[in-house]
């Protein structure tokens, strides 16, 4: 059955649409498959999303149940991870922080990649006054410092999860628009966008059917890499108290909160970065072999 | 379908490159315009495509006059064939996904036949069908490129130096192509090239272009026998005589 | 002899295999007029670039000879190579565009050039760089000097590069499709101009073109490459006589304006001829 799928997905002369996709995915597949750092950083993801979505069944405890005769206590077989300063288990607290925080990365990347880079396509087919006014905008969220502007924007709502989500995101999508924006100014002017213009579509088809796709590859790469400084501008939001809320575990702010005892207890701080750091680089690598796996040149 | 092209002007951003072009082209004749870099010639092929909103003057097919914006049934009618075969076709889209797009604009039925059709018309075999422009030779993508023009079932095809980009021996097999399908479907063309001898292959009529004035349209047959009148013509067709054929 | 070159293969290596691109190429060349033709795929750049030594490392190249002057290239450290490329061979590419700088002027290119070679002082150096424009009939050496490449045409910037490559008085040149990206005008002055030179100077010529009747007027011999091997090699002049399929078929398929055909001849490829 793999077999014949096999060669039925890799034949060179697919004779319909369907099997020339599968092929095509396929092809994908094969080569990440063949790009160790893009293999480790894949695994390491699907682990954490494993881990987040089953965290109720591999929790040993209720991340929210205090235990203040036993604060900051050290790793051991009842805590794996240790507790925090209000005694709660920092392995159950890691797992169901992965859902806030993968889910916020997650939350912020569908709603920021897809605006970025409809405006940055939009700005760069049509030119003139229509990217004017959409630079121009773009310029004034790029201008803001960050995290004031997420903050004044989280304040302005009411503090919590979804708010910092959509402050995030107000933040996050000018870098996109702006690298779409460029990509899409190297290929309005080739002959093959010229070819659909010749066949009387509209300005929009061509814009999201055929520019759009292109810009991707690098989108995903550049999204992968900021994935990290998502996670930070969550931590420091949370930190202010206007990301999650307590008790609801996150992991910047269990690093946040950690950072009084980090000469003392140090593990209480290290657990959840070591997830951020692990999770940051795992979305660098996954990030750079898709670029690679994406074009289909390499295939 | 008729071509009139009067005092055709036409500028990228206040500079005239094109100064007042006429020319008439037959229904089912061939027309030819030869030139050097900047003379102004694939200017005037992209402004008659629709390609370019910048120009002023009268470009009419069928007697009828062009709107500065066209609308899609004009695409039905006059379609164009590009230069480079490596930069005229989506590099992440297979030729299937190539070639349905102007149906699916126009939403024409039983696609897939007209696919399969349109292939065989230029010589390639339907295993192509599925396959990205990288994995085909030069000659291979500029006949995907001719498709692409034909299944609009146009009248006009405008060719911008559709073989100056191959080998010679894939070249030949082009203008071939490109001969028996005028032939075949009584097509009018309208091409633009730097080398005189393949345009008086494909021409009967041959407009010389330099520095954005169209001055000399005369037959392939006078250019052969030397009945040229302006300088530039006759420096093209020296050249031609002389470095064209083997020492 | 300049150049001599016996049974050279290039191959590269890549993940689905080993692709061989020169399959036994032998050429030799004095102080002679060679062009080498061919369509793309047909090894004529890589020939060229290996004698340079121009290749990327992971190339493969063997020969039984491949040698400069004597010099054998397959052995010669990256040192030697500097001596021999830019000095005692100039490379003269495609498009002009990509070769200079674009940042400084025409003059200070051929001045710095003409420097490394031969030293003296900025002064000399730029007056030496406007001889050599006007050596390569630039009608007006001053200002073109003062010029920046994206001024010039690209015409003009065949003719500076060309002046460049005549600083260090070179005894061989290497001309890859020179004038493949100019107008026809511009390319029968340029040819003529390296077909002038090199023979006033005594120097041998590359000629790397596709175009085989436009080479056979400026090279006293032509070499016919197809799919990594030398099809033919024969006087230019006696191109019209050519006798093997190839040539021919090469010569029978481009258009003619003076000997119109009603349909162009297809080249039908052997495989035999690869044996």
């Amino acid at each position: 059955m793999n077999a014949t799928f096999r060669n039925w997905a890799l034949d060179e002369n697919p004779s319909s649409r369907r099997q020339a996709a599968w092929g095509n995915w396929y092809r994908i597949w094969l080569n990440l498959r063949g790009n160790a750092l893009g293999m480790i950083g894949l695994t390491i993801i699907a682990i954490f999303i494993g881990i987040a979505i089953f965290a109720p069944l591999l929790a040993t405890h209720d991340p929210a149940m205090q235990d203040l005769g036993n604060r900051l206590a050290a790793p051991s077989a009842l805590h794996w991870f240790g507790t925090d300063e209000l005694g709660r288990d920092i392995y159950s607290r890691l797992l169901y922080g992965g859902r806030v925080t993968l889910g916020m990365v997650i939350a912020v990347v569908v709603l920021v990649a897809p605006i970025g880079l409809a405006i940055g396509c939009i700005a760069g087919y049509f030119g003139g006054i229509v990217d004017t006014i959409l630079m121009r905008i773009t310029d004034i969220f790029l201008a803001f410092p960050r995290l004031v502007l997420a903050l004044a924007f989280v304040a302005a709502l009411k503090p919590g999860v979804e708010s910092a989500i959509l402050a995030i995101a107000l933040t996050a999508w000018p870098p996109y628009a702006r690298m779409a924006r460029a990509e899409t100014l190297t290929v309005r002017g080739s002959d093959f966008i010229a070819a659909y213009r010749l066949t009387g579509g509209s300005s929009w088809r061509i814009i999201f059917r055929h520019i759009m796709p292109l810009c991707v590859p690098t989108l995903i790469v550049r999204v992968t890499l900021d994935m990290s400084s998502i996670i930070i501008t969550a931590a420091s939001l949370g930190f202010l108290g206007m990301g999650a809320q307590p008790p609801s575990p996150e992991w910047g702010a269990m690093i946040a909160t950690a950072k009084r005892f980090i000469f003392e207890q140090w593990w209480v701080a290290a657990i959840p970065g070591i997830a951020i750091f692990c999770v940051s680089l795992a979305f660098n690598f996954l990030g750079d072999a898709l670029r690679d796996v994406l074009d289909p040149k390499g295939n | 379908m008729t071509i009139e092209i009067d005092n055709l002007r036409i500028s990228f951003v206040g500079r005239e490159v094109v100064k007042g072009v006429s020319f008439n082209v037959a229904k089912g004749a061939s027309f030819g315009i030869v030139g050097e870099s900047g003379s102004g010639k694939s200017t005037v092929l992209r402004a008659m495509a629709g390609l370019n909103n910048d120009w002023s003057g009268r470009i009419a097919f069928s007697g009828e006059d062009a709107p500065l914006f066209r609308p899609p049934a004009f695409f039905r009618k006059v379609q164009m064939v590009f230069q480079d075969p490596y930069g005229s076709l989506h590099p992440r889209q297979t030729i299937d996904r190539i070639l349905s797009e102007l149906p699916l604009v126009h939403g024409m039925d039983n696609i897939d036949d007209r696919i399969a059709k349109v292939l065989s018309a230029v010589a390639l075999p339907q295993t192509a069908r599925f396959r990205y422009p990288h994995q085909l030779s030069g000659g291979q993508r500029q006949r995907v490129a001719i498709a692409r023009a034909l299944i609009a079932e146009p009248e006009v095809l405008l060719l911008d130096e559709p073989t100056s980009a191959l080998d010679v021996s894939v070249q030949a097999e082009i203008l071939n192509l490109l001969a028996d399908l005028r032939a075949e479907r009584n097509l009018t063309y309208v091409m633009v090239s730097h080398n005189l001898s393949v345009i008086t292959h494909l021409c009967t009529e041959v407009g010389v272009m330099i520095d954005g004035h169209m001055v000399e349209q005369v037959t392939a047959e006078d250019l052969r026998l030397g009945n040229v009148n302006h300088a530039h013509t006759r420096e093209l067709r020296s050249l031609s005589v002389e470095l064209e054929e083997p020492a | 002899m300049l150049v001599d070159i016996q049974n050279l293969k290039i191959g590269f290596k890549s993940r689905t295999g080993f692709h061989q691109a020169v399959k036994g190429v032998s050429l030799k060349l004095g102080t002679e007029k060679l062009g080498i033709v061919g369509e793309s795929g047909s090894g004529k750049s890589l020939t060229a670039r290996a004698l340079m030594k121009l290749l990327p490392t992971q190339t493969v190249i063997e020969a039984d000879k491949l040698e400069f002057d004597g010099i054998d290239i397959r052995s010669a450290s990256e040192k030697q190579m500097r001596t021999i490329r830019g000095k005692r061979a100039g490379f003269i590419l495609q498009d002009p565009k990509y070769s200079l700088n674009p940042v400084k002027t025409v003059g200070s290119q051929v001045a710095e050039a003409w420097r490394t070679h031969k030293g003296g002082s900025k002064r000399a150096a730029l007056e030496a760089a406007i001889n050599l424009l006007e050596m390569v009939k630039i009608r007006d050496p001053k200002k073109v000097a003062a010029s920046y490449p994206h001024e010039v045409s690209g015409g003009m910037g065949q003719r500076v590069m060309i002046a460049m490559m005549l600083a260090p008085d070179p005894e061989l040149l290497i001309a890859d499709e020179p004038t493949s990206a100019l107008d026809a005008t511009v390319q029968a002055e340029i040819l003529r101009l390296i077909e002038e030179l090199v023979s006033e100077r005594g120097m041998g010529l590359l000629l790397i073109s596709h175009d085989l009747p436009l080479v056979s007027h400026f090279c006293d011999r032509v070499a016919v490459m197809y799919a990594g091997h030398v099809m033919e090699e024969l006087k230019a002049s006696d191109l019209l006589s050519a006798q093997h399929p190839y040539t021919r078929g090469l010569l029978n398929c481009m258009p003619s304006l003076m000997h119109p055909k009603e349909r162009l001849p297809v080249l039908t490829r052997d495989p035999e001829w690869l044996k």
